[in-house]
């Protein structure tokens, strides 16, 4: 097994193109390197990119932030403005692991992995993120949303890296909130998670909103229909429980070790509310 | 519950230094990561082993070719079943530690390599070759009962039935307990419930896997440094395995990470053995967290039926359970036990428990603190506690007018000696919490526990150093505190200060055998060798003291760590210290010890009470812990933390027995979870600071009232859970765990039967 440490990313992109044998991206290592010891993978090439200033950074631009893709979940919870803006994207990254693997861990591997359970994903994709990507062609931008092909698929292309993870302005009276269950209270994966995101006017009517599903498809869903469900709606009752009934209808799960199908299409749509209440009262909403 | 009148009352009344909380002595080392454990151990020139496992849960092994695994570079060795003695005593542990014929699990070792790196021997077991022929499986314990079912073993006919079956089955034993008529005492009944229960198979959960170091040398003279609870037992079951003699095995216990009974067996000891006589070096073998889940002992799963009858007035007029129990590949599934303690803590006219020991393709099961006794309790308290609502009565007082007392005669046979449940009930009842008020969606639940506690072979030593220190040898593994209570012992008994007693786990070579440290019996029977060997050492020093002084030894006696001459009679002497005694022991007659072997008997069965209050989302299933207290006896609480500790430890492991722990299989027959991400053990941040309190019913078989704590605190909660999780949901749970989806779907399945 080769390691490299390239200083810039489309040197990565290069050494990942020209790979022949199996090559993986190393960023914070959580999940690569457990599978290291594990004997699951037995990889020719690791690109560490943590040696690449531009991905070790959260900057704010345009209003937005840009959050690098080696930059930690503990820093992102330590950014002020990013907890200000998007509070619900920061609490889906810092559920992941533990304290410690906070540290190293980040959100960007998370979304890499292509697992359908992880946690900050569907907090990205209610917010509509778009990811960076530098490759032998050239850099572009893509969805978070589009990122997972399935689980631990992708739809990156050979050669191909996310450099960071964009999250727009906020406009005013906006909030999100991603929940998710578990049996336990933590080091836990999630059975359902939910990313909620809106924004309201001036008198508390929904605008715009995404919702975010995950664990409950081979990938996290951008659940449009509970988007709608809410839109127009102050969030009353009637309006939560279309929410509800959109978030479960779009599940396509399976029975597991980690829960069953129909337990997951309950709680998806009872978490759909919970989070929505959350994000709403975070915009300003009463 | 014979045992000898050990109990000293006056004796007790006057502790100074037993029921105090000093520093554990193994503390500091524990907490800078000095502490030696399994995986701590390197040897000069040592190899790594690896073990072959099968990925079928059942399967004829046609041949194994390690030719090319062998050719490798850097690979030394590589065994299989033949290189161990096919005569060993424990036929089924031979089995287990290598498959035979077949292979009986996921997970059974097929082969293992001894290579220079863990990489090569990674490798070179990849290029073993393995011919399977794939059998039928089966891993449910009712399933495994069916008359079709996969047969594991063609030579297992049900014993303990009146006429030995025609044909061989996964059934390998049935137990019966009780006395009086059990159709007699329903038809007393005004209230009768009979309920089904299933329990799932649990981990033990011990963070530290098994590991060790063995070096068989040129010469036969072998080296283990392991971590167990059990070194001697070890050192039996490995010498019988390789065709040793025992006098050849120096067997080193190591620090423990947990063990909770799963340490008290040998996995992969003998292996590493077998490979370094092979490779003629030392061989050092660490179990993954995976090996831990799939290939070593788990306790059992169960599926149960009680049924108990009830007067209005709260009598119980008759108690039956019929139990079956899978403890995996091999005979042994504590379902003896559970029979015996399911109606423990009741004095029943009418009782029958009746149980079966079955087989199916899951790791061989290992003792699981308490074994049997958790599965069967959570049925009879389940039960017990619908009868209590039933009849409208407070679940205390119909546990109190039938509980076991004094001179009771047990479910299980023997007459109860001198018990402690009524105490603990009455404890119970009379504590705040359960009176404290309960919000919506919440529930309270109690429930009652019991165990036998063991006595067991004992050796111990005690050495009165040159400058009055103490140093204390014992046979046991210290995995729950004992060398603190060790040292508390024998520092009241001889006077001195608890700073001046140190205690090591000796290792085999260096003491007579010891029983290994289950069962609870280590404060017990390693404490009253040491109290006897500390009297030994007195009745020492007097008589040295003596002789200096030139007095009979009959007019000396001992107090305040000094001897003292009985009375002016006697003669005018200052009293002469343990440190003036030691000092001169050369001038007396040399090296002063003590030192107790026997075979302990009368320990002091405990019992328990447990009160928990939970809430449950009805949205979601998700069951919070809100309040938790464990009442229990202790007899006489050597080091309050350490009993504490345990009562908080059972109650832990037995909360996530009841609430997510299981063993899940798919269909394929393949452990599903074997990672503690899926293996959902509670986190410290799922439970609330379990309240504890200490009852303590001296034990009159132990001098100063001792009876084992470690055991009986994991026999309540399953119960106690099922009863607060069923209050706070509105519907009762049978099915253990009580996970969240199943939760949900009983709380959905009653509001529509409501509807």
């Amino acid at each position: 097994m080769r390691y490299e440490a390239p200083g810039t990313i489309e040197e990565a992109a290069t050494l990942l193109a020209r790979e022949s044998g199996i090559a993986r991206v190393l960023a914070g290592g959580t999940d690569l390197l457990v599978q290291l010891r594990a004997g699951m993978i037995e990889p020719d090439l690791v690109v560490d990119v943590k040696r690449i200033p531009a991905m070790m950074d959260i900057v704010e631009e345009n209003g937005g932030f840009r959050i690098g893709a080696g930059v930690s979940c503990a820093r992102m919870g330590e950014h002020a403005a990013l907890v200000a803006a998007w509070p619900g994207v920061v609490e889906g990254a810092e559920l992941i692991g533990s304290t410690q693997v906070q540290g190293r861990a980040t959100m960007t591997g998370n979304l890499c992995n292509c697992g359908p359970a992880a946690d900050s994903v569907p907090g990205l994709v209610a917010a509509k993120a778009v990811a960076t990507v530098v490759g032998p062609e050239g850099r572009r931008e893509i969805l978070v949303k589009d990122i997972p092909a399935g689980p631990g698929k992708s739809n990156l292309k050979k050669g191909e890296i996310v450099e960071s993870i964009f999250l727009p302005k906020r406009p005013e009276r906006s909030g999100d909130a991603y929940l998710r269950f578990i049996p336990r209270t933590e080091m836990d994966i999630a059975v359902v998670g939910v990313g909620v995101s809106l924004t309201l006017d001036a008198d508390g009517t929904i605008t715009e909103a995404g919702v975010g599903l995950g664990a409950v498809a081979p990938t996290v869903l951008d659940v449009e229909d509970a988007a709608k469900a809410i839109i127009g709606s102050k969030l009353d009752e009637a309006a939560l429980e279309k929410l509800a009934a959109a978030a479960s209808a779009a599940c396509n799960p399976i029975n597991d070790k980690r829960g069953t199908i129909e337990f997951r299409v309950d709680v998806a749509g009872v978490l759909a509310k919970r989070a929505a209440k959350i994000a709403y009262k975070r915009a300003g909403g009463k | 519950m014979a045992g000898n009148q050990e109990f000293d009352a006056d004796r007790a009344q006057d502790f100074r230094v037993v029921g105090t909380r000093p520093a554990r002595p193994d503390g500091m080392d524990k907490v800078t990561g000095k502490a030696r454990f399994g995986a701590d151990m390197n040897m000069p020139g040592q190899l790594i082993g690896k073990i072959l496992r099968s990925p079928h849960p059942h399967a004829r092994i046609k041949s194994i070719d390690a030719s090319e695994a062998l050719a490798m570079p850097g690979v030394k060795a590589v065994v299989t079943a033949e290189d161990f003695n096919a005569d060993a005593k424990d036929r089924d542990v031979l089995t287990n530690i290598m498959a035979r014929d077949k292979a009986l699990y996921e997970g059974h070792a097929v082969a293992a390599v001894a290579a220079t790196s863990r990489i090569k021997a990674q490798q070179a077991l990849k290029r073993i070759k393995v011919n399977y022929e794939i059998l039928p499986h089966v891993t449910d314990v009712d399933a495994a009962m069916q008359p079709d079912a996969p047969i594991l073993h063609d030579d297992m006919f049900t014993q303990g039935l009146d006429e030995k079956p025609a044909k061989p089955s996964n059934i390998n034993a049935r137990h019966e307990f009780g006395h009086g008529d059990v159709e007699k005492g329903f038809a007393q009944a005004d209230i009768v419930i009979e309920r089904d229960f299933k329990t799932a198979a649990t981990h033990q959960g011990y963070i530290e896997p098994h590991a060790c170091v063995a070096n068989v040398g040129a010469d036969g003279m072998s080296e283990l440094w392991v971590c167990t609870q059990g070194h001697f037992h070890v050192r039996s079951q490995c010498a019988s395995l390789l065709g040793m003699d025992v006098s050849r095995l120096r067997v080193t216990a190591s620090e423990i990470g947990g063990g909770f009974g799963g340490k008290t067996t040998v996995f992969i000891e003998p292996v590493a053995l077998a490979l370094s006589r092979k490779a003629g070096r030392p061989v050092k073998l660490v179990m993954t967290r995976e090996e831990v889940f799939k290939a070593s002992g788990p306790t059992a799963s169960s599926s149960m039926r009680v049924k108990i009858g009830v007067k209005k007035d709260g009598t119980i007029t008759a108690g039956e359970a019929s139990l079956n129990y899978q403890g995996g590949a091999f005979p042994g599934a504590p379902a003896d036990f559970g029979a015996m303690s399911a109606f423990a803590c009741y004095d029943l006219e009418n009782v029958k428990a009746v149980a079966f020991d079955v087989v199916t393709n899951r790791p061989k099961g290992a003792a699981y603190r308490a074994p049997g006794a958790p599965m069967s309790v959570f049925a009879v308290e389940s039960v017990v506690d619908e009868l209590a609502k039933e009849i409208g009565m407070d679940p205390f007082d119909l546990r109190l007018k039938n509980a076991a007392r004094d001179g009771s005669k047990s479910s299980y046979g023997p007459k109860f000696g001198k018990i402690g449940l009524v105490a603990c009930l009455e404890a119970a009842k009379a504590h705040p919490h359960y009176a404290a008020p309960l919000g919506p969606n919440q529930g309270r639940g109690v429930a009652s526990g019991f165990w036998f506690n063991f006595g067991g072979e004992t050796c111990s030593n005690l050495n009165v150093n040159e400058d009055g220190t103490i140093t204390l040898a014992v046979g046991t593994p210290d995995i729950g505190g004992s060398r603190a209570s060790m040292c508390i012992m024998v520092a009241e008994e001889l006077e001195v200060p608890y700073e001046r007693v140190r205690a090591i786990v000796a290792d085999t070579s260096a003491l007579g055998f010891n029983d290994t440290t289950e069962g609870s019996r280590v404060t017990f029977s390693s404490g009253m060798a040491l109290i006897k060997a500390a009297r030994k050492a007195k009745e020492e020093m007097c008589k040295r003291a003596a002789m200096m002084w030139d007095i009979p030894a009959e007019a000396v006696y001992w107090a305040e760590g000094a001897a003292h001459p009985s009375g002016p009679n006697a003669g005018d002497f200052e009293p002469m210290t343990i440190e003036e005694i030691a000092g001169s022991a050369a001038k007396t007659g040399g090296p002063i010890a003590g030192h107790h072997e026997y075979n302990a008997d009368g320990a002091g069965v405990s019992f328990g009470t447990h009160i928990v209050d939970t809430e449950v989302d009805p949205e979601t299933g998700y069951v919070k812990i809100l309040r938790y207290t464990v009442v229990q006896d202790a007899g006489k609480a050597i080091h309050p933390d350490y009993v504490e500790g345990q009562f908080q430890g059972g109650a832990v492991q037995g909360i996530g027995w009841a609430l997510n722990e299981e063993y899940i299989y798919g269909e394929d027959g393949r452990l599903q979870n074997a990672t503690f991400l899926d293996y959902r053990l509670p986190v410290a941040s799922d439970l609330p600071m379990i309240d504890t309190v200490i009852v303590e019913v001296p034990n009159p078989g132990h001098p100063y009232g001792v009876r084992g704590v470690g055991e009986t605190g994991i026999v309540p909660p399953l119960a106690a859970l099922a009863n607060s999780v069923s209050a706070a949901a509105g519907v009762r749970l049978t099915d253990l765990p009580m996970s969240p989806p199943k939760v949900l779907k009983a709380i959905g399945a009653t509001k529509l039967a409501a509807e």
